[in-house]
């Protein structure tokens, strides 16, 4: 007589199969006293089974530890490779670019805009010529790179491709991320060029463009970081986050994009913030709701469809400017969180970031702070190591049910369409309203001294503000960049760039025409990112925000 | 007093030949009330009665400020120079405010254009006879149209509003609650309706709605004698849709009003209205300060202990003040 | 009635979009009973001026963010003096200490650190009308 097997004994059988032939890595799976441990604790489902709640990957960081993808950018494109190479050095595994504020709202550094901008808070980019520098010398076939830009993302991609191309590595050989989430710019961060629904026809083009022509590029990083850096809560960032993810899917579908194609090139992009617990929960509740969602709403039937993959940043607004030396602790708390909720990529801040750009030294103590989790804690040995746990298990089940809530909400305001009620939440203010009240309830407590922030609002002997060394972006990159960009108009042929860019606004009032093969002309003719963006302006018009305080 | 350091007049003296900081101060005047602001009043009253006075109100969230927006760069591009009044409420806790309807309003508005954002500083009484004073201002210095916004909740409010000349009620679809808006008076003001957000579900119902309600006579208050039946424009004030309709109905009413001789009626509402305000203002002053005097005194403790009531004692103390 | 009451003019100058700092200010100030006109983000020192002409607002406050406020803070404190104004102008947002001294010397008004309180927000703008009514 065979014995039948229970539920769980068919969850934890089908994993080990998947996990046995996993490749590992090869260090000692042990504590640090020797003791051998288990990949994974607990009930199933277990890591790489649906809802994926307990981790994507059966093996987990047995096999792979996260990338460690360490954001950077400031000044000139050749001051920024200099710091890419550094960190490649230092054992990064993936590039990060920080663009300058410039570039990320589709101006040019000669722009009146642009004054006191140029190459402060990332790097300058106004036509190919920069893109060339900025990544000379390093291998695109070989590195994963990540590029945080959304309102004039398809313009940067396209650079990026034809930078490649001159480097003879073909479009299909990119690996990497481009951010591309404009619905969290109407949100929160507030980087936007045109208004919601033809900055989702110019994302639906790009999906359209790299699920053919670049499988190994993720064409949107739907993001909750600069949600929650902008004030909400922990739920509201997850729900947002996801909530916009439905709608790009519910987009792609739309312009009949299969989801099972395009589903699983989306990623993601959380905060890790400092209750460590509630973190941890909204990591896990992300993947289990993402995935029933995509299985269940949206018919995905492969499974990478459903998988919740994302890059964690530790939360730049947790930073204090008092004693900013112990923000290194935060750092690693939250980086710790990330890893513990099983995220698949890694930044860390520096210490000094509620001050200025990072310094070198900053970035590297942030990189080896992650490095200390990775290597050092053991948490990497053991697979969702807090599954299980009641309290951990409730969180997850709290920030869901926070979550559905919200979704209800948008279904409600779009009639069933999560798309039309994300655009109806952005129209109404329903979004930055929800965002600047946890905000302003959060600074009240603060204030309140109902919660200590230490170093602010307690503990607070020991600030020494001569003590800094901060980051200086000097006014000659300004000027460095300005003469640059004004050799490079003088250089180039301006028949072909005017003929380019009236292309692009023709491609624009064709919708069913795809932008992307346009914009790759116009780059490698050096026409500007500001020409670009202002050749679609023309056809779509610029947003300016009405919501409420 | 803010530290103007000026005269009035001779800040009115300035507005008048244009200087728009002059305006602002002016109207910071207007707002702080008392014996100043009615010397504004004074030098401005000879020099009015050339605006077309605009009344927008809808309740929060209808999209009127957009609609305003829209309108006010409608009107500034036709080369009109247009004045806009956008009050809102402030916090009855604190007495403070976000104004922020600049941000709909700023990036449409020609040159010409003057946006002041006004809070209604919680006395309905102050913001009653604060409007009419900062209307009769622009109109002196020489915009025209001046188009007021408000929000429609609340008598003063509508009252405000409604005693334009020409009154815009915003309405949006789902905005169901029928009962609740004609409660507030809303609708009665209405010369136009604008259904907002035309493009929602539930559009054509609410269209529907006030045709019904046109029809049974449902709505008939004071902006009803003069025939002129209220046209309902659906918009997208968003995306401009349907603005530059609500522009010419906002034109051809003012000229209605005209060639009936509607308009001095209105302006006699107007002016009606406001002396009704200020007079209310004074008697309420005395009325206050008459309880403060002996006499006021004693009546106060008789009622008190029963000897006389309350409605004895305010009939007593009217025939010492109106004597 | 006669109130006497603050009219302050908030504003994002550029393309700086971070606003998470200034909508909290503008909800201390207004919890402190002062009028807040809010401007809202990508206003230029021309669009500032002139709302604060038309709003005779009594200070106006910028909130920086990308390291710009060495260049933006005196190019506002010349335009607001071009425009023969005599309006106090208060910066918050990321400024360093170190930078503080330049701003206050180009003339700007007061600065408000990262990690004030809403009692030193409420404190730093009052003041910053005073002296300017003190003059």
């Amino acid at each position: 007589m065979t014995e039948e097997k229970s539920p769980n004994e068919k969850l934890k059988a089908a994993w080990s199969e998947q996990y046995n032939s996993a490749n590992l890595r090869d260090v000692p799976f042990e504590t640090m006293s020797g003791v051998p441990v288990d990949p994974v604790y607990g009930d199933g489902p277990y890591p790489g089974q649906y809802p994926y709640t307990r981790g994507i990957y059966p093996s987990m960081y047995r096999s792979r530890l996260w990338t460690m993808r360490m954001f950077a950018g400031f000044g000139t494109a050749e001051d920024t490779n200099l710091r890419f190479k550094e960190l490649l050095r230092n054992g990064g595994t993936g590039l990060s670019t920080a663009f300058d504020m410039p570039t990320l709202m589709g101006r040019d550094s000669d722009s009146e805009w642009a004054l006191g901008e140029v190459g402060r808070a990332g790097v300058a980019i106004d036509t190919l010529a920069d893109m060339e520098d900025l990544f000379a010398g390093i291998d695109l076939a070989k590195v994963s790179t990540s590029m945080t830009i959304n309102g004039p993302a398809a313009t940067l991609l396209a650079m990026y491709v034809a930078v490649a191309e001159k480097d003879g590595v073909s479009a299909s050989q990119l690996a990497g991320t481009i951010q591309n989430d404009i619905l969290k710019e109407y949100q929160a961060q507030k980087e936007y060029i045109y208004p919601p629904r033809p900055s989702m026809r110019i994302i639906t083009d790009m999906v359209k463009y790299t699920t053919a022509e670049m499988p190994k590029w993720h064409p949107v990083s739907i993001s909750g970081y600069h949600i929650r850096e902008a004030g909400s809560t922990a739920a509201q960032e997850l729900a947002f986050t996801l909530a916009n993810g439905f709608a790009y899917v519910e987009a792609a579908i739309a312009a009949g994009q299969n989801v099972d194609e395009f589903g699983r090139r989306l990623s993601f992009f959380f905060n890790s913030h400092s209750d460590f617990f509630e973190e941890i929960g909204k990591f896990r509740a992300a993947r289990r709701i993402w995935a029933r969602w995509m299985k269940e709403r949206y018919g995905a039937s492969d499974e990478r469809a459903m998988l919740c993959r994302f890059h964690t940043q530790t939360a730049g607004v947790s930073l204090t400017a008092q004693q900013p030396e112990i923000n290194i602790a935060r750092v690693g708390i939250q980086a710790l969180a990330a890893a513990l909720g099983g995220t698949q990529s890694l930044h860390t801040d520096s210490f000094d970031e509620a001050l200025a750009l990072p310094t070198e030294d900053a970035a590297r103590i942030a990189l080896r702070t992650q490095q200390i989790v990775a290597h050092e804690t053991g948490a990497t040995n053991v697979a969702d190591p807090l599954g299980g746990a009641p309290y951990v298990e409730w969180m997850t089940d709290e920030m869901e049910r926070q979550a559905e809530e919200i979704f209800s909400h948008l279904e409600d305001l779009g009639n069933g369409s999560i798309l039309e009620g994300t655009y109806e939440g952005i129209e109404n203010g329903y979004f930055v309203g929800e965002i600047a009240d946890a905000a302003y309830r959060f600074e009240r407590e603060v204030n309140a001294g109902q919660r200590i922030i230490v170093g602010v609002n307690e503990f607070t002997e020991g600030d020494d503000p001569d003590g800094r060394n901060l980051l200086r972006i000097s006014a000659e990159t300004e000027d460095y960049q300005l003469k640059r960009l004004q050799d490079i108009k003088l250089r180039r042929n301006q028949k072909d760039v005017d003929l380019s860019l009236k292309e692009i606004t023709e491609v624009a009032s064709d919708p069913a025409r795809n932008l992307m093969p346009a914009i790759i002309d116009a780059v490698k003719v050096y026409a500007t990112e500001e020409e670009i963006s202002d050749s679609m302006t023309k056809e779509f018009g610029t947003y300016v925000e009405k919501a409420i305080v | 007093m803010k530290s103007h350091g000026e005269p009035v007049h001779a800040l009115f003296e300035k507005a008048f030949a244009g200087e728009r900081r002059s305006i602002g101060q002016l109207l910071s005047v207007i707002e702080q009330g008392g014996d100043q602001a009615d010397s504004v009043t004074e030098m401005a009253h000879t020099f009015t009665g050339k605006a077309h006075i605009v009344g927008i109100t809808g309740a929060p969230g209808s999209g009127k400020s957009t609609l305003t927006g829209q309108l006010t760069r409608i009107s500034s591009e036709a080369g009109w120079k247009t004045a806009v009044l956008a009050v809102d409420p402030s916090s009855p806790l604190t007495g403070g405010a976000i104004l922020g309807d600049r941000i709909r309003m700023d990036d449409l508005a020609g040159e010409e254009t003057f946006i002041r954002s006004m809070a209604t500083r919680g006395h309905s009484g102050g913001l009653a006879l604060a409007v009419p004073a900062a209307i009769r201002l622009f109109d002196a210095v020489g915009y025209d149209p001046v188009i007021i916004e408000t929000v429609g909740v609340g008598q003063v409010e509508v009252d405000v509003a409604g005693t334009a000349d020409t009154t815009v009620v915003v309405v949006t679809p789902g905005w169901g609650d029928a009962v609740q808006a004609n409660k507030a008076g809303l609708l009665e003001v209405a010369d136009i309706f604008v259904v907002n957000k035309a493009d929602r579900p539930g559009a054509k119902d609410a269209r529907r709605d006030l045709e019904l309600m046109l029809d049974l006579g449902h709505i008939s208050g004071l902006n009803d004698q003069n025939e002129f039946r209220p046209p309902i424009i659906m918009t997208n004030a968003l995306h401009g849709e349907g603005t530059n309709e609500v522009w010419k109905n906002i034109k051809e009413h003012g000229e209605h009003l005209h060639s009936s001789g509607q308009l001095e009626q209105r302006q006699s509402n107007r002016i009606h209205l406001e002396i009704t305000n200020r007079l209310n203002r004074v008697i309420g002053e005395v009325a206050s300060s008459v309880l403060e005097t002996k006499a006021g005194r004693e009546l106060l403790k008789s009622v008190a202990s029963r000897e006389i009531s309350p409605s004895e004692a305010a009939k007593q103390l009217a025939a010492k003040v109106l004597k | 009635m006669a109130d006497k009451k603050i009219r302050i003019l908030l504003a994002k100058l550029g393309l700086d979009g971070h606003d998470r700092g200034i909508k909290i200010v503008a909800r201390i100030l207004r919890d402190a009973g002062m009028e807040v006109i809010y401007l809202g983000l990508r206003q230029t020192t021309g669009s500032i001026v002139a709302a604060a002409e038309e709003e005779d607002a009594d200070a106006i406050g910028l909130s920086m963010h990308n390291a710009g406020h060495l260049t933006l803070g005196p190019k506002m404190v010349d335009a607001i003096s071009g425009a023969g104004l005599d309006i106090p102008l208060v910066i918050g947002g990321i400024v360093p200490d170190e930078d503080v001294a330049d701003l206050l010397s180009s003339g700007v008004t007061s600065v408000i650190g990262p990690g004030a309180s809403a009692e030193e927000v409420v404190a730093i703008v009052n003041g910053a009308i005073a002296t300017r009514e003190r003059k």
